[in-house]
């Protein structure tokens, strides 16, 4: 695979090198309370794991971070900007932050290289021949070079999701979130988008991801977050995390999830 | 069956122009579905629009316009439009009723497209538009470029029976004054009812010829363009 640098190569000025900051977020639906009292501080370069129970409110909190949801109270900032409310500065902001859902979401009418060019092509003005050149190199990064010209449905799961990290590449963004990005594949395709994930970690890319693979959090992220109910329990480093950790939440859930 | 009954419904494409008539509903099938496929897609637009105001001009429009009958609209835009406002389309006196006609069918059918559609938009994953949203494209690009071109490879069956309604509403032209195919046959009804039975089914296989070949395109169209998921 060709070495492409994914890395912002602009760092723009941020408050004490905060790429990412939630202050006191709070989130419902309807009666349902699913962010509670969100503090969450994310360093530029920086890759935190988000895990927790199901329902515990982990892929709201990736949305909240896009704007896919609103928030009730509290701040984002991306930055030091907080998230604008609407229009264009909405797109912009979203333009540079990418993410990459558990059910991949290619266009699926587009072919592979369209899915990767239309962003920059479409919200950036770049170049169609620009634009193509660049996700070639994004695409055989991440393996499915040969695969340019398919359909996301002709694509392996697996493809596919490398295929949707390509997209969310293409755009140059800050931050990038994943959402639980292996949860729908077969065992014998996870880790050919883990790797791919490691990859962007070693890079120096800043990444949010939920996910339960042990394996992926130990090899790459600085830190843990542990969320239940809609509140963060608890953080700390994944070593310290997955052997030690302190809340009986925490405990409860690990011997819930680790081999016996 | 006699011979000579035979020669007499021979004779009457002698007195009457059949295709002509015929043409005119095409023509008007034409000219209105292009119409209504713009001005519905306008609709089915704002009917997904995040702006609350939009989507109710957009179900507004469709509830008030489906549910009139098309005779009462085109002979308001015969009597109402042309009659009482004056609006005209153009200074030869048939075309223009010709144009008023059109006018009618297309906001009467744009109604029809705008579900079509939006029942198109319903076979789209939401993860679609969130991903769209997520590249950084606004509401207008997600649409343009991701949402309806799957919408619409999704309606095209539903869009086929509009067009296939369209057809045969076209004959509702003649409360309007358009020299059509239904007009004409009432005509030659009553001037040659010896033959009555003859120029019935003449114009039930004349529609049936313009509408077998659209229900067969669609399905095969519809068929060919399912997007894989
Ligand atoms: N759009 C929605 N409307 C109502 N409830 C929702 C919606 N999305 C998620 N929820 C609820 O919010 C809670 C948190 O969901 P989610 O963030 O998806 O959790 P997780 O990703 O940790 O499994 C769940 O109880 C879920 O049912
Ligand atoms: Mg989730």
């Amino acid at each position: 695979m060709a070495d492409v640098s994914v890395a912002p190569s602009t760092a723009p000025s941020d408050e004490g090198g905060a790429l990412l900051s939630l202050r006191a977020v709070e989130k419902h639906f309807g009666d349902l309370h699913v962010l509670r009292h969100v503090d969450l501080t994310i360093a530029r370069g920086e890759v935190v794991v988000v895990i927790g129970p199901s329902g515990s409110g982990k892929s709201t909190l990736c949305r909240t971070i896009n704007r896919l949801e609103t928030i009730d109270s509290g701040t984002i900032t991306i930055a030091g900007r907080e998230l604008p409310e609407e229009g264009r500065d909405l797109a912009r902001l979203r333009a540079q932050v990418g993410m990459v859902f558990q059910s991949f979401n290619l266009f699926a009418h587009k072919t592979v290289l369209e899915n990767v060019t239309l962003g920059p092509i479409k919200a950036k003005g770049v170049k169609r021949a620009a634009a193509k050149e660049r996700a070639m190199e994004l695409l055989d990064r991440v393996g499915v070079a040969n695969q340019a010209h398919k359909l996301p449905a002709q694509l392996s799961g697996g493809q596919q999701q490398r295929v949707a990290i390509a997209r969310a590449l293409a755009m140059d963004p800050e931050l990038i979130l994943f959402d639980e990005p292996t949860s729908a594949l077969d065992p014998e395709m996870i880790n050919e988008v883990l790797d791919v994930m490691v990859g962007l970690a070693r890079d120096g890319m800043t990444m949010l991801v939920v996910t339960h693979e042990m394996g992926f959090a130990r090899r790459a992220a600085d830190r843990v977050v542990f969320m239940d109910a809609g509140e963060i329990v608890e953080e700390s480093d994944p070593e310290t995390f997955f052997t030690a950790p302190r809340s009986d939440r925490a405990k409860d859930f690990l011997s819930k999830i680790l081999p016996h | 069956m006699d011979g000579d009954y035979l020669e007499r419904y021979r004779s009457l494409f002698d007195q009457f122009d059949v295709v002509a008539a015929f043409w005119v509903n095409i023509q008007l099938t034409l000219a209105a579905g292009l119409i209504a496929l713009v001005l519905g897609t306008a609709l089915a637009v704002m009917r997904i629009s995040p702006a609350p105001s939009l989507r109710w001009a957009g179900s507004t429009y469709v509830t008030l316009v489906r549910n009139t009958p098309l005779t009462v609209i085109i002979v308001f835009c015969v009597l109402g439009l042309w009659g009482q406002l004056g609006i005209t389309f153009s200074d030869d006196f048939n075309r223009n009723f010709f144009w008023l006609a059109v006018l009618g069918l297309a906001v009467y059918h744009a109604a029809f497209v705008c579900e079509a559609l939006r029942s198109g938009v319903n076979t789209v994953p939401v993860g679609q538009a969130e991903a769209a949203r997520a590249i950084g494209l606004g509401f207008v690009a997600s649409a343009r470029l991701v949402i309806l071109p799957q919408a619409f490879r999704g309606a095209v069956a539903p869009l086929g029976n509009v067009l296939i309604a369209l057809v045969k509403n076209s004959t509702v032209a003649a409360a309007g004054s358009v020299a059509e195919a239904s007009g004409l046959m009432a005509e030659m009804i009553e001037f040659r009812p010896d033959v009555i039975l003859a120029i019935f089914f003449t114009f039930a296989f004349g529609f049936v010829l313009l509408v077998v070949p659209i229900g067969l395109a669609t399905t095969s169209l519809s068929r060919r363009w399912t997007v894989a998921r």
